[in-house]
C-alpha cells in the first residue's frame, strides 16, 4: 500500500507532463487544420512574420557574429597545438550550421517573440477578448495561434541563414584578420568540409524550433489563468518550456540526421 | 425567443446558477436584475454559447445550443452582438478597427461602407472621431461605449448588454439608455440587460427578470416588479424592507 502510494506520488508529475504534452499536440492540430480552411488570415500571418522574423533580426545578429567569433578565436587556441589553424574556418561554418545557428536562433526568437506571444495572447484571455472572438464567431485558434506558429515555422529558418553566414564572416574576420590565418585557406577548407546537407539539416532543425516555440508560446498564452500576475506568469513557463523543448529536440534531430 | 431551462452551473463547489428557469421574449428589452456576484454575466455567457451549463438546456429560436458542434454554434452566434462587462475590445486594434472587426469578418461590405458604418455607430454612442485612436487610450467608459458600437455594428438579432451603463455619467447614461431603445426599436432586435440601475431599467425594461440565489425569483412587467411583495425585490428596487437580511 505504502509503496502504490509511492509510485503515486512519484509519478504525478510524469502524468501531469504527459498529459500537458498532448493537449499542446491538440492545440498545434487544431492550428494546422485551422490553416487550410478560409479566411486564410494573410493580414495576420504576415503580421506576425513581421513581429517574429523583423523585431528578432537584431539580437539574433549580435548573438551570430559574436559566436562566430568566439568560435574562431577558442578553435585557434586548440589547433595551434597541432599546427592545425587552417580547420578553423570549418570549424566555425560547420558549427555555425549545425548548431549554433538553428539553436542560438531559436532561443533568442523564444526570448523576443515567444514571450511576446504568451504575453499577448495570454491578456486577451483575462480580459475576455478571447471570448469575445468567439461570440463574434471568429475562431481564436485561427485567428491568433496559427498565424503565430505559421510565422515562427517560415521565419525562423530564414533568420538561421542569416545567423549562419554572419557567424561565418565573424569567424573569418577573427581567424582571416586578427589571428593572420590565410583568408584563401580559411575559405578553401569552408568549401572542402561544409556540405550543403549541413545547412539543409540546420534548417530543418529550426522549422522544428519554430514550430515548438510558436506552439508552446501560444499553448500557455491561450490557456491563461489568473489575472496580470497569470500573464506573467504564462510568459516565463512559455520561455523556460520552449527552451527545453528546444535543447531535447536538438540532441534527438541531431542523432538522427547527421 | 430564449429559453433557459433547469440550467445548472457551479464554479468548484460554488453554485452560481441553480435549476435556473428563464424565458426571454423576442422583439423586446429584457432587464435581469441582481446583486454583484450573482451570475448575471454567466447567465450571459450560457446564451451565447461561451459557457456551458452542467446540467440543463438553452434553447435559441427552440435549437437547443448546449448540443451544437462549434460550426452550427457560429452559425447560431452570428444572429448575436454582445457588449461585455469589461468591454472587450482588441488592444491590438484600433477603435474603428474594433468596431470594423465583427462588419469585416461577416460581410462582403465594401470599405467605404464599412467606414460610413463605423463612423455611424460611434456617433451613436458619442464617440465622434475617435476611430483611429487605440482602445488604451480612452476612457473606461469610452472604451465601454466602443464596445458598445462594436456589438450593435452589424444590426444582430439579439443583443446582450452586460452593465451598459455602469461607470458612465448621469447625461451618457440617459444618452446610452436612449440608444439601446432606439435600437431596438427599429431592429426589432431581442435584447438582454444587465443592469444595476433601477432608475434605468424602469425606463428602458419590456421586461425584468430578478436573478437571486441561483433562479429567476420574479419575472414580469416593470408595473408588475414595482408591486412585488417580495422582501428582496422590494429592498433592491425601493431599498426599504427593513428586517430583511439580505445575505452575505
Ligand atoms: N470563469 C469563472 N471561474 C470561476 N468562477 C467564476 C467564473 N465566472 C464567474 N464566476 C463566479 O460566479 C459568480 C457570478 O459571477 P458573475 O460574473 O456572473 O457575477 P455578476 O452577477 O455578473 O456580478 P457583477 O454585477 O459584479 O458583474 C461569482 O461569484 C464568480 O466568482
Ligand atoms: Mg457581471
Amino acid at each position: 500500500m505504502a509503496m502504490m502510494n509511492f509510485f503515486e506520488y512519484a509519478g504525478r508529475p510524469f502524468v501531469g507532463i504527459l498529459e500537458e504534452f498532448g493537449r499542446v499536440m491538440l492545440l498545434f492540430l487544431s492550428a494546422a487544420v485551422w490553416a487550410f480552411r478560409p479566411p486564410f488570415r494573410l493580414r495576420q500571418v504576415f503580421k506576425q512574420m513581421e513581429a517574429v522574423g523583423v523585431n528578432s533580426l537584431p539580437v539574433v545578429l549580435i548573438t551570430a557574429v559574436s559566436s562566430g567569433m568566439v568560435l574562431a578565436l577558442q578553435s585557434y587556441y586548440g589547433f595551434r597545438m597541432f599546427g592545425g589553424e587552417s580547420l578553423v574556418g570549418a570549424t566555425v561554418a560547420l558549427s555555425m550550421t549545425r548548431e549554433i545557428g538553428p539553436v542560438f536562433t531559436a532561443l533568442m526568437v523564444t526570448g523576443r517573440a515567444g514571450s511576446a506571444m504568451a504575453a499577448e495572447i495570454g491578456t486577451m484571455r483575462v480580459k475576455e477578448q478571447i471570448d469575445a472572438l468567439y461570440a463574434m464567431s471568429v475562431n481564436p485558434v485561427q485567428f491568433l495561434v496559427m498565424p503565430r506558429v505559421l510565422a515562427g515555422m517560415v521565419t525562423l529558418p530564414v533568420l538561421t541563414v542569416v545567423s549562419d553566414f554572419i557567424g561565418i564572416v565573424g569567424g573569418y574576420f577573427v581567424g582571416g584578420q586578427l589571428l593572420g590565418i590565410n583568408s584563401g585557406v580559411f575559405m578553401a577548407r569552408i568549401y572542402e568540409m561544409l556540405d550543403l546537407n549541413d545547412i539543409f539539416n540546420g534548417l530543418i532543425k529550426a522549422v522544428c524550433f519554430g514550430l515548438i516555440l510558436s506552439v508552446v508560446s501560444c499553448y500557455k498564452g491561450f490557456y491563461t489563468t489568473g489575472g496580470a500576475e497569470g500573464v506573467g506568469r504564462a510568459a516565463t513557463q512559455a520561455v523556460v518550456i520552449s527552451t527545453v523543448s528546444i535543447f531535447i529536440s536538438d540532441f534527438f534531430l541531431t542523432a538522427v540526421m547527421f | 425567443m430564449i429559453r433557459l431551462a433547469g440550467v445548472t452551473k457551479s464554479f468548484g463547489s460554488q453554485r452560481v446558477l441553480n435549476a435556473l428557469d428563464l424565458e426571454i421574449p423576442s422583439e423586446e428589452i429584457t432587464v435581469i436584475l441582481g446583486r454583484s456576484g450573482s451570475g448575471k454575466s454567466v447567465i450571459l455567457k450560457h446564451i451565447i454559447g461561451l459557457m456551458t451549463p452542467d446540467s440543463g438546456k438553452i434553447y435559441i429560436n427552440d435549437k437547443d445550443i448546449t448540443r451544437l458542434n462549434e460550426r452550427e454554434l457560429n452559425e447560431v452566434r452570428k444572429q448575436f452582438g454582445m457588449l461585455f462587462q469589461d468591454a472587450a475590445l482588441f488592444d491590438s486594434m484600433t477603435v474603428g478597427e474594433n468596431v470594423a472587426f465583427p462588419l469585416v469578418e461577416h460581410t462582403r461590405l465594401p470599405k467605404k461602407e464599412i467606414q460610413r458604418i463605423v463612423e455611424e455607430k460611434l456617433r451613436q454612442v458619442g464617440l465622434p472621431g475617435v476611430a483611429e485612436k487605440m482602445p488604451s487610450e480612452l476612457s473606461g467608459g469610452m472604451r465601454k461605449r466602443a464596445g458598445l458600437a462594436r456589438a450593435i455594428a452589424l444590426d444582430p438579432k439579439i443583443i446582450l448588454f452586460d452593465e451598459p451603463i455602469t461607470g458612465l455619467d448621469p447625461i451618457m447614461s440617459d444618452a446610452i439608455d436612449d440608444l439601446i431603445v432606439n435600437t431596438q426599436r427599429q431592429t426589432r432586435a431581442t435584447c438582454v440587460v444587465i443592469s444595476h440601475d433601477i432608475a434605468s431599467t424602469f425606463k428602458i425594461a419590456h421586461n425584468i427578470a430578478m436573478l437571486y440565489e441561483g433562479q429567476i425569483i420574479e419575472f414580469g412587467s416593470p408595473e408588475a416588479i414595482r408591486n412585488s411583495s417580495h422582501p428582496f425585490i422590494r429592498q433592491f428596487i425601493k431599498r426599504e424592507a427593513p428586517g430583511w437580511n439580505a445575505g452575505p
